[in-house]
């Protein structure tokens, strides 16, 4: 029996490589409207995919005129698709360090109302000084970001890091702050609530300080699926301890083993984590149509596109085997980067997911309701919900 | 000339408007409610529907208050929702401008209006207590006398991140491999005493260029500051003497900043009651008012103005003979009316001297002098008096709020919107596409410098 596969895709723009925009089918005027961004996410769930992320930071993507420069807000994308789709998980990017984690919760709280518990959030730090600066409330210097070992870098990225974690703590306490019964609606006492299940979260750590109780009840979910990217220590022992999806971006299947293990050792015993592989793909009918096609999009951009993640250049059946391998390594999912969009995005739903269904390595139809029921998560009770009062 | 009538539906809030104990009474945080409401307003051709914000559940005598409907969803993620499900309603949020961002609050509306296709508004309110604070990494409470600098200051931050972009950047021309028509769109500069910010919005410029902005302030500088600022008004002051005196006062003050009475919307909150005759209607009024004030949230409202704990009292018996205690209010927290008793001690008197005087319980009093329904009738004569206030110059229109979610706007929709139309005094379809223009409001063109009144 083959273990199946969860599978998502990360959308950012016209697909991840620099000139994906100028692809024959590309839709570049349109990335700032709905229709755009209902028909890729309507696109992944036709391939039955656990979930899509939807890229978002602080700042333009480039300052070049021949690349896609602007975005809108991802937790606001997620909500406007919500209503139109029906079983797909909706996982907006949310840049922790500069935003308040109270209304980051009833946000993902609210996106996970209307989504009918289809909600997960995906927390990124932010080192970058020009993003500080769109904000005014710190200054961080500007630090070469080729230099992995650069002490400097390494010390403030490590406390940005504790820093989620703290504000990933506050969120998911928030998320608990009502228990699930506490609206009680009793006409003869007269109390909407039962304020005894109602709590005040009383954090305070090194970066802030919150009160609680949230404005919004428990979600659906009771808590909605919480992801991070890493690539290094401070990102693994966040993913480790307060997230239940870490992407990372191995270079092998070895590698990805050795990051699985470091994460497993960062990370609470009890508590299930999902370590999903991160990869660029570019796919085609034939490996030389593929290799062609990524070679085209290089030569429009004017350099050969890496990524942190590993480049998969191939066929969607090689893609397959290519997952199977990478699995073997410990991984139980993958978060692919479609190169361009539609055609990259289609050839996973159209193409990989037949062949993974064929090998028996993926779902033919969404079993479950939530975006926790389909990671195979349960439902967790509130932590407040054996404490007395308030 | 006869003036065009606007209408917008107000989510029911967390108050005792709202009957939360009636049998018809649904959820206030499924999506399906906000939806159900916002299709009846669209279906009626409302101009918008508007969400309220609060950002700290309230609390009274030290507890959290549990007589009204409490908690809510996020503001901008049901309106970015709802707009899945509208084609052309205006979808209206309060952002609060003290817990909060320029940069992020500029995006998230630049953003809205995008995926809504031109339909985002924002009701700028500014909170100062310490107490909401406490939910936030900032704290940020204010001085109360520096609030409405801070909401001018943030709102005018945020005009120079939405005018940053032009309109005219992206051309994404495939064969040439232009994307930006310039490099380095959306750059701004903004340093003050509040603000010092630097870099490069990362929005476009939206359908409507800026959102249309509300303002919902009662004092001196919250009417100047709509007078500067706003393009409407949620006002308070629904009656016929009120509206006029409000309409006139504010609507003079526009010259000042070179705009014409056209250009600030006067839009009062009202409630209803309808009914298949006036009497009916006056009826179900009388059990709603019962509904609305029951006796333990009588006793809440007499604690709010006596400032002490009296939950000894009869709710069905006399008016309590202890005075109220004068020090800074302390048994109500996060609730913005306990403010609207200046000297509660004569509010005290005046309210014994009459409740003596027509023999009022508790709960009856608290019925006669907390806010009644602005329109109650048949609907002929609601439809009536709506047109004869907007005529009258005592107001624009109306921000309807129902008192049943999600249901209470279906009956109004159904029957008092067609007598309007028939009048020929409401739109039997919508015109344009974007909110600007069901409010009749000119787009905004990017300015070449921030036209800025009441300079920083």
């Amino acid at each position: 029996m083959t273990t199946p596969i969860y599978l998502s895709v990360a959308l950012d723009g016209a697909g991840w490589h620099p000139a994906a925009w100028r692809e024959p089918r590309a839709r570049p005027a349109e990335l700032f409207t709905a229709r755009y961004w209902i028909d890729v996410i309507a696109e992944a769930e036709r391939g039955l995919l656990d979930f899509v992320t939807i890229e978002d930071g602080f700042s333009l993507q480039s300052s070049r005129t021949d690349r896609v420069g602007g975005r809108l807000d991802a937790v606001l994308i997620a909500a406007r698709a919500a209503p139109l789709t029906r079983h797909i998980g909706l996982m907006p990017t949310v840049v922790v360090t500069h935003t308040e984690p109270f209304h980051i919760s009833k946000a993902i709280a609210t996106l996970d109302y209307a989504s009918n518990g289809r909600a997960g959030v995906r927390m990124r730090v932010s080192a970058s000084p020009d993003e500080a600066a769109h904000f005014g409330r710190r200054v961080f210097p500007r630090l070469s970001l080729a230099d992995r070992d650069d002490p400097a870098r390494q010390q403030l990225l490590t406390g940005l890091f504790d820093e989620a974690a703290d504000y990933v703590e506050v969120v998911r306490r928030l998320w608990d702050s009502w228990e699930d019964d506490a609206e009680i609606r009793d006409v003869a006492s007269g109390r909407f609530i039962d304020r005894g299940k109602l709590h005040y979260i009383d954090f305070s750590g090194d970066y802030f300080s919150v009160k609680g109780t949230s404005i919004t009840p428990r979600p659906p979910q009771g808590q909605p699926v919480v992801s991070a990217l890493g690539h290094a220590a401070a990102a693994y022992r966040l993913i480790g301890t307060a997230a239940d999806i870490g992407y990372v971006t191995p270079g092998d299947a070895g590698h990805a083993a050795q990051i699985v293990a470091e994460i497993r050792a960062a990370s609470r015993a009890h508590d299930p984590i999902h370590i999903f592989g991160d990869l660029a793909v570019f796919l085609g009918p034939t490996p030389i149509a593929a290799a062609e096609r990524k070679a085209r999009l290089d030569e429009l951009a004017g350099y050969v596109y890496t990524s942190d993640a590993t480049v998969f250049t191939g066929t969607p059946a090689q893609l397959a085997g290519f997952l199977a391998e990478w699995q073997q390594a410990g991984l139980s999912g993958f978060r692919l980067r479609p190169g361009g969009i539609p055609g990259d995005l289609e050839a996973i739903t159209r193409e990989l997911v037949p062949e993974l269904q064929r090998r028996g390595a993926f779902r033919t139809s969404y079993e479950a309701g939530t975006l926790r029921g389909l990671l195979g998560l349960s439902r967790p009770a509130s932590r407040y919900a054996a404490s007395e009062g308030n | 000339m006869t003036k065009q009538i606007h209408l917008a539906a107000h989510f029911p809030g967390v108050n005792n408007t709202t009957v939360w104990s009636d049998p018809r009474s649904g959820s206030h945080i499924e999506f399906s409610s906000f939806a159900h409401l916002a299709r009846t307003a669209e279906r009626a051709k409302f101009d918008f529907l508007f969400l309220a914000e609060g950002l700290r559940l309230r609390e009274q005598n030290g507890q959290i208050y549990d007589l009204d409907v409490v908690g809510r969803p996020d503001t901008f993620t049901v309106l970015a929702a709802l707009a899945a499900v509208t084609d052309r309603l205006g979808l209206a949020g309060t952002i609060n401008s003290t817990f909060n961002e320029p940069y992020e609050v500029a995006r998230q509306f630049a953003s809205l209006d995008h995926l809504s296709g031109g339909r985002a508004a924002w009701n700028v309110v500014t909170s100062w207590d310490a107490f909401t604070g406490e939910n936030f990494r900032r704290g940020g409470f204010l001085p109360q006398e520096a609030r409405y600098e801070r909401a001018r200051t943030f709102l005018q931050t945020t005009w120079e991140l939405f005018d940053s972009w032009h309109g005219d950047e992206i051309i994404a021309d495939k064969a040439s491999g232009v994307f930006l028509t310039r490099a380095k769109p959306g750059r701004f500069e903004h340093r003050d005493t509040h603000f010092d910010i630097s870099g490069q919005f990362d929005v476009p410029r939206g359908p409507q260029g800026r959102p249309v902005i509300f303002q919902a302030g009662d004092s001196e500088e919250g009417r100047e500051f709509a007078a500067s600022s706003a393009d409407a008004i949620f006002s308070r002051h629904g009656t016929l003497a009120d509206g006029q005196a409000f309409y006139a006062d504010v609507k003079g003050r526009l010259a000042r900043y070179g705009r014409t009475p056209d250009q600030l919307l006067i839009l009062p909150a009202a409630t209803f009651v309808l009914g298949d005759s006036d009497a009916d209607a006056a009826e179900l009024a009388r059990e709603v008012r019962r509904q609305q004030v029951s006796g333990q949230t009588a006793i809440a409202f007499l604690e709010q103005l006596w400032n002490r704990d009296l939950s000894g009292y009869d709710p069905d018996g006399p008016l309590p003979d202890v005075d109220p205690d004068p020090g800074e209010n302390t048994i109500a927290r996060g609730r913005a009316s306990v403010r609207m008793y200046r000297d509660p001690l004569a509010t005290a008197a005046q309210w014994r001297g009459k409740a003596e005087a027509e023999k009022l319980s508790i709960r009856e009093l608290i019925i006669e002098v907390t806010s009644r329904q602005t329109f109650t009738g048949s609907p002929a004569t609601v439809a009536g008096a709506i047109n004869d206030l907007v005529q009258a110059d005592a107001s624009d229109g109306f921000i309807l709020v129902p008192h049943i979610t999600p249901g209470g706007l279906d009956e109004f929709a159904s029957t008092v919107v067609p007598l309007l139309q028939e009048r020929g005094v409401f739109r039997s379809d919508y015109e344009g596409s974007t909110l600007r223009e069901h409010l009749g409001l000119v787009s905004q063109a990017p300015p070449k410098e921030a036209a800025w009144p009441l300079s920083r």
